[in-house]
C-alpha cells in the first residue's frame, strides 16, 4: 500500500449531488475529490465519472468546461478510469437518447434504449429500476478478486451495445435477453449501475477499484 | 433477473419521525438519518422519505434531512411530499435524493410531469397516486365531468389529494398512464382505504394499474405481514404484480426486520435479494 492513498478526482459536469459517489469511494480507502476543471483532473490517480442526466446535456457540460479532453487524455495517459451509469454510456461513440448524440467514442458501439417488449413479446418496464445480477466475464485487472456474479443497484432506460464483444465485461438479463451492464478498454472500465447506491456489493466493486488503484 | 424491492417508508414532520421504532436502544429512533442507516445495515432496498411538515421552514428542514441521510447511507432515497415545481425537485436531488415523488402538483398541473421528465429525465421521476374504492358512483361521475381526459364512467378507483382526503373524479389507471405517457419513470401506488390498516394491499389497484402501465409500480398502503407483501408481489393471476412494495408499520413495530420479511418472501417463490447474512431475528434489532 501506498503511503497516502490514492487520489480519485470525481468529475462534476454540474449534474447533481456528487456526495454520495465520494463518500462511497472514502468507504473503500480512497482519498475522493470533486473535480470541475482539467487541472483537478490531473492532479489525481485516478477518476471516475459518475452518471447523472440526459446523455447530450452530459457531453455538453463536459465540453464547455473543456473536462471532455481531460477525460480523454486521462484514459489514454494509463490512469485507471471508472465511469459509472451515464459514465459508461458516454464512452461509446454514440446515443440516440432525445436524437443522435456523439460520445466520447473510446469504445466503438452504441447506447440504445430497452426495447417496448420483452423476448417473450410482452411489455418490458421501462426505465429498468432496482436490484440485479451481474455476470462478469473476461479478463480485467479490476475484476481480480470481485465475485463472478454479484447483484447491484440499477436505474436506466438506455444500455451500451459494444461493437467488439471482447469489451463486454459484465452481462445482466432483463426481459429474457442480456444488455452489457459492463465494459472495458485498457484503463477504462465502467458500469451501468450505481456502486454507491449497491450497499455491500458496491463497497466490493470500489474495494476492488482501490486494489486496481493500487496495483497501477 | 430483475429482483423484487421491498423498501420502508419513513413519515418525517419537521425532521423527526412521525411513528414507530421505539424499539431501537442504540440510535436515536427519531431521526430518519439514524433509521435510515438502520435500514442500510439490514440491506432494505431503498428507502422513502413522506415528509409531511406543514409549516414555513417545511424546505429547509427537509433537504438537511437528505443531505445528511445522502452522507450516511450507501442505497436509493426517494423523497416525497409537499414538492410543488421543478425547482423543489432540482433542490431535493441536488441535496442526494435519488427520486423525487410528486403527488398534487401533478394533479394540478400535470404538464410539470412533462417538463420535469425533459429537463430532469424519467429515471429520477416517481408519480404518486393516492387512490380508494368508489363507493358513491353518482357522487363520482359528478366529479368526473371536471375531468374529462382522464375520467371512466366504470373507474372502480378514484384519485384523491390532501391525504385522502380530496377526491379527484380521476380514474386512478387512466391517470397512471397519462402519468406514464408523460415521463414518469415509477408510480408509487397507494390505497386510502388500505392505508395504515395492516389489513393486506388492495390487490385489484395494483393489479390493475401495473398491467395498464409499461413503468415499475410500487404497491403501497396496507402491507402488514411478510404474505400481503408477497401478494402483492406476485405476478400470478391472483397477484399484485408489482415491482415493489413500500411497508412502513411492519418494520416500525419490532415485528420483522427487513431481513426476516426477505427470507419469508423467497421461502414463498418471491425474487428478492438474499437477506444480508446471518438472518436477524426481529430479537436481533433491539
Amino acid at each position: 500500500m501506498a503511503q497516502t492513498s490514492p487520489k480519485v478526482a470525481v468529475v462534476d459536469y454540474g449534474a447533481g449531488n456528487l456526495r454520495s459517489v465520494a463518500k462511497a469511494l472514502e468507504r473503500s480507502g480512497l482519498r475522493a475529490e470533486v473535480a470541475g476543471d482539467a487541472a483537478g483532473m490531473a492532479a489525481a490517480d485516478a477518476v471516475v465519472l459518475p452518471g447523472v442526466g440526459a446523455f447530450a446535456d452530459a457531453m455538453q457540460s463536459l465540453q464547455a468546461k473543456g473536462l471532455d479532453d481531460a477525460v480523454r487524455r486521462g484514459i489514454e495517459s494509463g490512469r485507471p478510469y471508472l465511469g459509472l451509469c451515464l459514465g459508461l454510456q458516454l464512452l461509446f461513440d454514440a446515443s440516440e437518447e432525445h436524437g443522435e448524440n456523439a460520445g466520447f467514442g473510446l469504445l466503438p458501439g452504441r447506447v440504445q434504449r430497452f426495447p417496448e417488449r420483452a423476448a417473450d413479446e410482452s411489455a418490458l418496464r421501462v426505465p429498468h429500476i432496482g436490484w440485479n445480477e451481474v455476470c462478469f466475464e473476461g479478463s480485467h485487472p479490476m475484476l481480480e478478486g470481485l465475485p463472478e456474479r454479484d447483484v447491484y443497484y440499477f436505474v436506466h432506460s438506455f444500455h451500451p451495445v459494444p461493437a467488439d464483444p471482447a469489451q463486454r465485461v459484465g452481462a445482466t438479463e432483463y426481459g429474457g435477453r442480456t444488455f452489457c451492464s459492463a465494459a472495458a478498454s485498457g484503463s477504462a472500465f465502467a458500469v451501468q449501475f450505481h456502486p454507491e447506491k449497491s450497499q455491500s456489493s458496491g463497497r466490493r466493486l470500489l474495494d476492488a477499484f482501490a486494489r486496481w488503484i493500487d496495483a497501477c | 433477473m430483475l429482483l423484487k424491492r421491498i423498501i420502508p417508508c419513513l413519515d418525517v414532520d419537521q425532521g423527526r419521525v412521525v411513528k414507530g421504532v421505539q424499539y431501537i436502544d442504540h440510535v436515536d429512533a427519531g431521526d430518519p438519518v439514524e433509521v435510515a442507516r438502520m435500514y442500510d445495515e439490514q440491506e432494505a432496498d431503498e428507502i422513502t422519505f413522506l415528509d409531511i411538515t406543514a409549516s414555513h421552514e417545511r424546505r429547509r428542514i427537509i433537504l438537511d434531512v437528505v443531505a445528511r441521510t445522502a452522507e450516511t447511507v450507501f442505497m436509493p432515497l426517494c423523497v416525497g411530499g409537499g414538492v410543488r415545481g421543478l425547482q423543489d425537485i432540482r433542490d431535493l436531488l441536488n441535496a442526494g435524493a435519488d427520486k423525487v415523488s410528486i403527488m398534487t402538483a401533478a394533479v394540478q398541473n400535470p404538464e410539470l410531469v412533462e417538463e420535469a421528465a425533459l429537463k430532469i429525465g424519467s429515471a429520477n421521476l416517481v408519480v404518486a397516486i393516492d387512490a380508494r374504492r368508489i363507493d358513491d358512483r353518482e357522487d363520482y361521475r359528478v366529479r368526473a365531468g371536471e375531468r374529462p381526459t382522464e375520467n371512466d364512467p366504470d373507474a372502480i378507483f378514484e384519485v384523491y389529494t390532501h391525504g385522502g382526503r380530496k377526491p379527484t373524479g380521476i380514474d386512478a389507471v387512466a391517470w397512471a398512464q397519462r402519468m406514464a405517457r408523460a415521463g414518469a419513470g415509477e408510480i408509487l401506488l397507494t390505497s386510502m382505504d388500505r392505508d395504515g390498516t395492516k389489513s393486506g394491499y388492495d390487490l385489484e389497484m395494483v393489479r390493475g394499474v401495473s398491467d395498464a402501465v409499461s413503468i415499475p409500480v410500487i404497491a403501497s398502503g396496507g402491507g402488514g405481514t411478510p404474505e400481503s407483501l408477497a401478494a402483492a408481489l406476485d405476478d400470478g393471476p391472483e397477484g399484485g404484480h408489482a415491482q415493489a412494495a413500500l411497508a412502513a408499520s411492519i418494520f416500525h413495530f419490532k415485528e420483522q426486520t427487513v431481513g426476516s420479511v426477505k427470507a419469508r418472501l423467497r421461502a414463498l417463490g418471491i425474487p428478492v435479494r438474499a437477506p444480508r447474512t446471518p438472518v436477524e431475528g426481529p430479537e436481533a434489532v433491539g
